[in-house]
C-alpha cells in the first residue's frame, strides 16, 4: 500500500496525527511522523523526511503530507536526496484533513494517483 | 587560500551569526515567528562542533558535509535555503582541493540560483535575497582573480544596503507575507543574516590576508 509521511514543525502534533490515524485505518499500511527537529524543538529536517520516505516506501510509493513553509522546502529537498528512486509526491492539501482521508480511504490495489487525488479534495471541501 | 585559512573563514563566520542571534531573534519577531537568530545559531553551533572533521575534506565535500549538517539542525526555512547554496557551492567546487579563483563565480551564482529554486523567490520580496542578488552579480563584476579582498570590501557594504532595502519594501514570501504591508518598516531576517555573513567574509579574507 502507499505510505504516508506526516510533516508538522511540531514533533507533538505529528504524532498526534499519526496516532489519531491508527485509529482510522482500514488496513494497515505505514505512516510516518518526520515531524519537528527531535522532540523539543519546532523546526523540519530534510534528512528525517528522506530516511522516513525511503522506510514507508513498500514498493506502491509514498505522498507527503505537510504543514506549511519551510515544511514543504524541507520536503522537496528531503525528495532530492533520496538516494534511490522513489514514487513519491507532496500533497497540496490540509495536513490534517488529508492524513484523515488517507487513512480512510487507502486500501490494497489503491494507486498513489488515484489516493492523491482523494486526499488533493481535501482542499476545497466545504465544512459547513 | 588553503585549508587552514578556509576553516578560519568557517569558524569565524559561523561565530559571527551565534553572536547575532538575538539581533536576528528580535527582527524576526516583528515580521516572523522570532526564531530565525536560534536557528541559524544552532546551526552555526553544529559546524563548529564538527568544524575539524568538516573541513579535513576536498572544498567541495566540505560544503555538501555542511550543507548536510545546516539542514538537520536548523530546523526553520533557513535550513534548505542555506543549505542548497552549500550544496550547490560543493557541486561547483566538486573534486577541487583548494578554491580555483576562477571557478568562484559560477560557484556563487549557482549557490543563489539554488536559493531562487528552493523558495520560488527572486529580487524585492524581502528576503536573503535582496542582498545576495546584488552581491553576486557584483562579485561577477568584480573580481578578476587576484582581488579577493577589495571584492569582499564591496560585497559587504552592498550587502548592508541590500538589507536597508528590505526595510522599505513588503514582504512576499514566507511567513512575513502573511503580514502584508504592515511587514514594511522592519529589515528582514535573512537578508540581515546574509549581510552579517558577507561581512565576517570580507573581515576574514582581510584579517587573513588570504589571496
Amino acid at each position: 500500500m502507499v505510505g504516508i509521511v506526516i510533516v508538522s514543525h511540531s514533533y507533538t502534533v505529528g504524532e498526534g496525527i499519526v496516532e489519531f490515524c491508527k485509529e482510522l485505518k482500514n488496513h494497515d499500511f505505514t505512516m510516518l511522523n518526520a515531524s519537528g527537529m527531535g522532540q523539543e524543538v519546532f523546526g523540519t529536517n530534510p534528512l528525517l523526511i528522506s530516511e522516513s520516505i525511503e522506510r514507508s516506501d513498500t514498493g506502491e510509493g509514498v505522498i507527503v503530507l505537510c504543514d506549511l513553509g519551510s515544511s514543504v522546502m524541507s520536503s522537496q529537498m528531503a525528495i532530492e536526496l533520496l538516494s534511490e528512486k522513489h514514487n513519491v509526491v507532496i500533497a497540496d492539501a490540509p495536513l490534517i484533513e488529508g492524513a484523515i482521508v488517507a487513512s480512510s480511504v487507502n486500501c490494497p490495489n489503491l494507486s498513489l494517483e488515484e489516493l492523491h487525488l482523494e486526499i488533493l479534495e481535501t482542499k476545497t471541501t466545504s465544512k459547513l | 587560500m588553503d585549508k587552514s585559512d578556509f576553516k578560519a573563514i568557517i569558524e569565524n563566520t559561523c561565530n559571527n551569526i551565534i553572536s547575532n542571534k538575538e539581533l536576528l531573534n528580535s527582527l524576526d519577531a516583528k515580521i516572523g515567528d522570532g526564531d530565525h537568530g536560534t536557528n541559524m545559531a544552532r546551526g552555526s553551533q553544529a559546524i563548529l562542533d564538527k568544524l575539524e572533521t568538516l573541513t579535513d575534506l576536498t572544498i567541495g565535500d566540505s560544503f555538501n558535509q555542511m550543507a548536510m549538517t545546516l539542514i538537520s539542525s536548523v530546523g526553520g526555512a533557513s535550513g534548505p535555503l542555506y543549505g542548497t547554496a552549500l550544496m550547490k557551492l560543493g557541486m561547483s567546487l566538486k573534486g577541487q582541493d583548494d578554491i580555483d579563483p576562477s571557478l568562484m563565480k559560477k560557484a556563487f551564482t549557482d549557490a543563489v540560483d539554488g536559493i531562487k529554486m528552493r523558495g520560488k523567490s527572486d529580487y524585492g520580496c524581502k528576503t536573503m535575497l535582496d542582498v545576495l542578488i546584488p552581491a553576486c552579480e557584483e562579485f561577477s563584476l568584480l573580481y578578476d582573480g587576484s582581488n579577493l579582498s577589495e571584492t569582499f570590501n564591496k560585497l559587504s557594504e552592498t550587502g548592508k544596503k541590500g538589507v536597508e532595502y528590505t526595510v522599505g519594501i513588503k514582504a512576499t514570501k514566507g511567513r512575513a507575507s502573511y503580514l502584508g504591508d504592515r511587514s514594511i518598516g522592519t529589515a528582514d531576517p535573512g537578508a540581515t543574516s546574509s549581510s552579517i555573513i558577507l561581512t565576517s567574509l570580507s573581515n576574514s579574507i582581510d584579517s587573513l590576508e588570504v589571496k
